[in-house]
């Protein structure tokens, strides 16, 4: 619930002469510093001004609340509150989305009275973060509130803006709040505040310029997470024999559903980036093979199998991370991401952790079944690879074993792990086709639950274990018209936790549904 | 060293009488002190009270030239034994610590101290630590005070009123050989305001001059027959004066019109807290002339009998705005107007919820509700009917949109990979009963981690695990910081297991400082402290008290020797404690102290490394299973723009500090390859530039190669790239 609010005492209350400002931010943000500017501002412009904070533990990555209070000075000495309260703050300057969020939701925010300044950046709440599938709380709910709750709302990614400035965020919410005119103190006496704290003066004041700027200029940032997304995968280059046979494959996508070609497009460029291009012809085969059952892709079949087919064919395994590892364009991201200058050495350590698993996988496919099959023999390996490795990709010595398991890929079909992909794969659609010629509903959810194999080692078979239960209880889907929606459900609830809680709630929800008619909700629906 | 330091700030606690003095409460009480002639300051840290030691520490040289000695307290314990000096000496004496937690280590020595009463004045300052942001269970201090006879200072929450409550309290003090509490709350401490100065006093007597001409008087000694004489005195003498002291000095106040058909009792402390609502309601204006009259209690404890029966003569209502339960000041009001044949009604606790804090909406609701009842004729038109719930603002509703987001541990913290080990452990041999304690430590008990099930006091995670001494398939696990066990996990927690011996296994958390509290220096920080003795081992203590399974893990980021290292002592056939002392530095001292170091070195053209981590993308499958080991704020999410992607993938951003737990622990869960470490050295040499330039020649050719002879897409290099 939202903080409850009381209609507004226009004409009686006393405290109209009171600038109220609070401050909602992430612990260790350092609201401290621009609580301090505040008040030094203030005083130095004939104010007197009081604040509060509540530091401690509060503040360590917790969200915590400062609060200052200004009146122009006079002889007397005002009696100033020391706590924000619901309906009563003029000014609220959030350091991070979701704090405006809990600002609104405390009821600091007030229509037609808060000028309501925030960061639009998002700094992830733990409870967001440790979702095996998909955590993030949504931006928008908050963006339409902090419009709705105030009288006027400033957003930009400030914490952006000050990186690129070189400083910290306390510095791009000063220039913010001068942007937003709601002080009745000019853009120099600002300044001036930076300069007198004589603490990273210029970063400082080139940050709060640069805020000054964006709010100045009306931009609402859209919180876009990965900023720097993936690029689309259009340029190809290479030598123009496989280009050719590129370019024939993807006369194919051309010929599905109109719907599924993108995906298939990607998905496309996935595998053969995986692999090569014949592999991309046998990705192909595959989802064309779909097509068959719905021309048109009214179901989505067609699509989902685009993309599962393509995350399943494209599995993690050794070859694939080392190939990763060893790109040029990895190289190049790195820097960029580090941040390293021509004239500074560069050292990556990759953190590796083999077992005895991975390099059967890695093994000719008979060798491998047979280590496997021989617990002494397995445990050997074991003993000989299993041990947490860090390697130095950028010393030759690191580099160069990495560099030639990546070179294993022509080979990898006739690997030990490809056959049991291969095999997993095989079974998987097998199930897809069987349920597809009566129900391609529920076909294109069985093709979804890939998404819940994922990770490498533990991860991955407990992945693969969630896989297996939930097409487990497909028997019992197959018969009904709203089977998809269950199986559905299913994937989601195996995906809201680790533990598999509520996967195991949903199941027996499962098992005691009798006819379509009656319809019980689960708590994933 | 101190995580804030107040250096700048104590230059003021020079200035003479008649100029201005402008910060926070915390540093106004230290003036308060200097300006009374205090002999010694003792205490224990603890929000809001952490400051305060830390400007005395920061004020050190300043006291030293008054004659003024400085104690860090082992625990409140032991800062309120401190006042012991003022029992026989006419020595002003102050210690400060975070109620209640402190106040019920101190209690002890306090119920002795007013026993025997003092000769000195005896301030305990009280940082009362409730409501909002608070650490602790929710407690007054008020019973403290009642049980032990001691008087009880709670000053309105503005600079000028709390110097003059110290000031007082020293007088009352002496005035009638009790001990006085002064109560400040939270944001009293941290408030930013001013008060004119006065002089500072050297001490009239010096713990020097004292210790030199010793005295005793066995009338003021604990003992039977003395204490039951004490028993006698504390009410037919001492409290007798006090009343007479605090009437004659008016130390309540009171505000507003004398006669009015309502009035407010409030303490002191709610003083701005009612002002704020009056003045919403147009009943008092900005500099605090109220049209309702207001009896201020700046004394709560003890309450002027006199006062109150002549404040509520002669009134229809009374309302009573006092924090916290059980309402004592209510309950003590009703007794006096009931004995005294009063005609007023008497409320408080009715409109006022009995627990939790009054913030600005309580206060407000209850108020209003107050006046609505006994005096409508006050409220303003639209307050006078009760609320049309349709003329409300509509608000959109954010539940479940806005995430929790309680304390953690911060970047880099040491203690993560502590229980990212715990949880490796507990994967293999099952959860165990583990026994949390006060301290950054306990932040394990909340997501990820989920580690621990009981907090039972500062430094009493293995007492508090005591019970599980039975011979049992499994072992308990009693986990304490370093701050914990010299205040009294040494013989409470490590001593007690050795006697009783204890099977259990006791996690010693050492981030070399007291780090929850502002990372003061303890006895085993590594500091050089120039006033303290620092550096003695935790391993030697526990060694010393009988311990003789100690293991001492000296890098805590080192995940696979702690899970392994606890996995032993789960399973060692070993009998007796067994103590894992887990050192590694608080981050967030770490990086105060190293990083201004470090930019100095770069700048200077030195060779520095500096660590950093990230996440290869493409690698990482976003399965988040090391965000559950993890929690760290600099490694977070982000959503790819590809369409084969459901789930977002960990990204770490430019706040990392290298720290290592991400790639230690994805190496020993076995999680992923996803993770890799980024060293940047600033200011290479030339050879090691020369080398590093070579190998990317070599490395780059390879690639290219590799790249000529395969499809490549969208491999446009980001600019900037020499790769």
């Amino acid at each position: 619930m939202n903080v409850h609010v009381r209609p507004g005492r226009a004409g009686s209350d006393r405290t109209a002469g009171i600038i109220k400002l609070a401050i909602l931010a992430v612990g260790g943000q350092g609201g401290g510093v621009v609580t301090n500017w505040i008040v030094a501002l203030a005083e130095a412009s004939g104010y007197t001004a009081q604040s509060t904070s509540v530091p401690g533990v509060a503040q360590r990555t917790g969200a915590t609340i400062y609060y200052i209070e200004m009146v122009p000075q006079s002889e007397r000495t005002p009696i100033l509150s020391l706590m924000p309260a619901a309906g009563d703050v003029d000014i609220v300057l959030a350091a991070e989305l979701m704090e405006a969020g809990r600002a609104i939701q405390r009821g600091f925010v007030t229509p037609n009275r808060t000028t309501l300044i925030a960061s639009s950046h998002r700094s992830l709440a733990v409870s967001e973060k440790i979702v095996p599938g998909t955590g993030l709380l949504d931006d928008e709910p908050i963006l339409e509130a902090a419009r709705d709750a105030s009288a006027a709302f400033y957003a930009a990614n400030l914490e952006d803006v000050a990186v690129k400035s070189g400083s910290v965020i306390s510095a791009s919410l000063f220039g913010a709040l001068a942007a937003a005119e709601v002080l009745p103190f000019p853009r120099s006496a600002f300044e001036d505040t930076i300069r007198r704290g004589k603490v990273g003066v210029e970063p400082s004041l080139r940050a709060f310029a640069a805020a000054y700027e964006v709010i100045k200029a009306g931009e609402v940032t859209a919180v876009v997470a990965g900023d720097d997304a993936a690029q689309t995968h259009h340029d190809v280059a290479g030598p123009q024999k496989h280009k050719s046979a590129f370019e024939a494959l993807l006369r194919r996508v051309g010929a599905l559903p109109a719907s599924a070609r993108e995906m298939a497009h990607h998905g496309l460029v996935k595998v053969v980036d995986f692999q090569d291009v014949a592999y991309g012809g046998e990705y192909l085969d595959k989802v064309e093979a779909l097509a068959a059952y719905d021309h048109h892709d009214e179901t989505g079949l067609v699509a989902t199998a685009a993309k599962y087919v393509a995350n399943a064919m494209a599995y993690d395994d050794v070859i694939r991370v080392a190939d990763l590892k060893t790109r040029a364009t990895r190289t190049a991201r790195v820097r960029q991401e580090v941040g390293v200058r021509d004239d500074q050495v560069l050292m990556v350590t990759e953190y590796m952790h083999p077992r005895a698993a991975e390099i059967c996988g890695l093994m000719p496919a008979s060798l491998g079944a047979y280590v496997e099959r021989r617990p002494k023999l397995y445990a050997v390996v074991d003993r000989l690879f299993n041990r947490g490795r860090r390697v130095r990709t950028d010393r030759l010595r690191g580099f160069l074993p990495l560099y030639l398991i990546a070179g294993l890929r022509p080979f990898r079909r006739r690997l030990l792990r490809h056959t049991m992909e291969r095999a997993h794969w095989e079974a998987w659609l097998a199930t897809v086709h069987r349920v597809a010629k009566t129900h391609p509903q529920l076909a294109r959810e069985v093709l979804a639950c890939r998404r819940l194999i994922k990770g490498y080692s533990d991860t991955h078979a407990w992945g693969l274990s969630k896989f297996d239960k939930v097409l487990d209880a497909l028997p019992l889907l197959e018969t009904r018209s709203d089977g998809a929606d269950w199986l559905r459900r299913l994937k989601e609830a195996a995906l809201a936790d680790e533990a598999g809680d509520m996967l195991d709630g949903a199941l027996k929800t499962v098992a005691s549904l009798d006819t379509p008619a009656s319809l019980p909700k689960t708590r994933a629906a | 060293m101190a995580e804030r330091s107040f250096a700048k700030e104590v230059q003021q606690l020079k200035i003479g009488a008649g100029e201005e003095f402008r910060g926070e409460g915390i540093l106004a009480i230290t003036k308060a002190l200097l300006q009374c002639g205090v002999g010694y300051v003792g205490g224990y840290q603890g929000a809001p009270i952490s400051h305060l030691m830390d400007v005395l520490a920061d004020a050190e040289e300043i006291m030293g030239e008054l004659g003024v000695h400085l104690e860090a307290s082992a625990s409140e314990a032991a800062a309120g034994a401190t006042l012991a000096a003022s029992v026989h000496y006419p020595i002003r004496g102050a210690v400060g610590w975070k109620s209640t937690v402190g106040t019920n280590v101190a209690s002890d020595a306090l119920a002795n101290l007013a026993s025997g009463g003092v000769t000195g004045g005896a301030l305990i300052i009280v940082g009362e630590d409730y409501g909002e942001g608070s650490s602790i269970m929710q407690e007054r201090s008020h019973a403290f005070a009642m049980k032990s006879q001691i008087w009880l200072l709670d000053p309105r929450p503005s600079l000028p009123a709390i110097v003059k409550a110290v000031e007082d309290g020293f007088e009352l003090s002496e005035a009638t050989n009790t001990p006085v509490m002064l109560e400040v709350r939270i944001r009293s401490c941290h408030v930013h305001g001013r008060f004119i100065a006065k002089d500072n006093q050297r001490p009239k007597m010096t713990v020097k001059e004292a210790l030199e001409n010793p005295r005793r008087e066995t009338g003021r000694i604990v003992l039977p027959p003395a204490s039951f004489v004490h028993e006698q005195e504390k009410i037919k003498v001492r409290w007798p004066a006090a009343i007479e002291f605090i009437k004659s000095r008016k130390l309540n106040e009171f505000f507003g019109p004398d006669d009015g058909k309502v009035g407010i009792i409030c303490q002191g402390g709610m003083y701005n807290g009612l002002m704020r609502a009056l003045q919403r309601l147009g009943l008092a204006d900005l500099y605090g002339e109220s049209i309702v009259p207001i009896y201020c209690l700046n004394v709560t404890y003890p309450l002027i009998r006199d006062e109150v029966v002549d404040f509520c003569a002669g009134k229809d209502a009374i309302l009573v705005v006092e924090e916290g339960q059980p309402e004592h000041i209510e309950q003590a009001i009703g007794d006096m107007l009931y004995k005294a044949r009063g005609t007023a009604a008497l409320s408080g606790k009715d409109f006022f919820p009995m627990a939790g804090e009054y913030t600005g909406a309580v206060m407000l609701g209850a108020v209003t509700d107050f006046l609505r009842a006994h005096a409508p004729a006050l409220l303003p038109d639209k307050e006078r009917a009760p609320n049309d719930p349709a003329g409300e603002p509509l608000l959109p509703d954010l539940n479940g949109k806005v995430p929790v987001r309680p304390a953690g541990f911060c970047t880099g913290c040491p203690e993560r990979s502590i229980f990212a080990a715990m949880k490796l452990v507990e994967e293999d041999l099952g959860p165990h009963h583990v026994a949390a304690d006060i301290g950054c430590h306990l932040f394990s008990i909340l997501p990820p981690f989920n580690i621990g099930a009981s907090t039972m006091g500062y430094g009493l995670g293995p007492a508090s695990a005591s019970a599980f001494n039975v011979k049992a398939d499994k072992r308990p696990i009693a986990v304490m910081g370093d701050g914990g066990f010299w205040h009294n996990g040494l013989t409470s927690g490590v001593g007690n297991a050795v006697f009783n011996q204890h099977d259990g296994v006791i996690l010693i958390v050492d981030n070399y400082y007291s780090a929850a509290t502002g990372g003061q220096d303890i006895l085993s920080s590594r500091a050089d402290n120039e006033s303290r003795s620092t550096k003695h081992p935790i391993e030697r203590a526990v060694k010393g008290m009988g311990v003789d399974w100690v293991r001492t893990i000296d890098r805590t980021y080192d995940v696979g020797r702690m899970r392994d290292t606890l996995h032993e002592a789960l399973t060692t056939e070993h009998e007796g404690p067994k103590v894992i002392v887990a050192s590694s530095e608080c981050m967030l001292n770490k990086q105060r102290r190293e990083r201004p170091k470090m930019n100095k070195a770069i700048k200077d053209g030195r060779r520095v490394v500096k660590p950093r981590f990230g996440v290869d993308e493409d690698v990482c499958t976003g399965d988040h299973a090391c965000m559950r080991l993890s929690g760290c704020p600099s490694l977070s999410l982000k959503t790819l723009d590809d369409p084969l992607r459901d789930d977002p993938v960990a990204a770490i951003d430019n706040t990392c500090v290298g720290c290592g737990n991400c790639g230690e622990v994805a190496e020993a869960a076995v999680l992923c390859p996803s993770f890799y470490q980024a060293d940047v050295v600033h200011n290479p040499h030339d050879s090691e530039a020369r080398w590093a330039s070579w190998r990317s020649a070599i490395i780059s050719k390879l690639q290219r190669w590799r790249t000529n002879r395969r499809l490549s897409f969208g491999a446009t290099l980001p600019k900037g790239s020499n790769a």
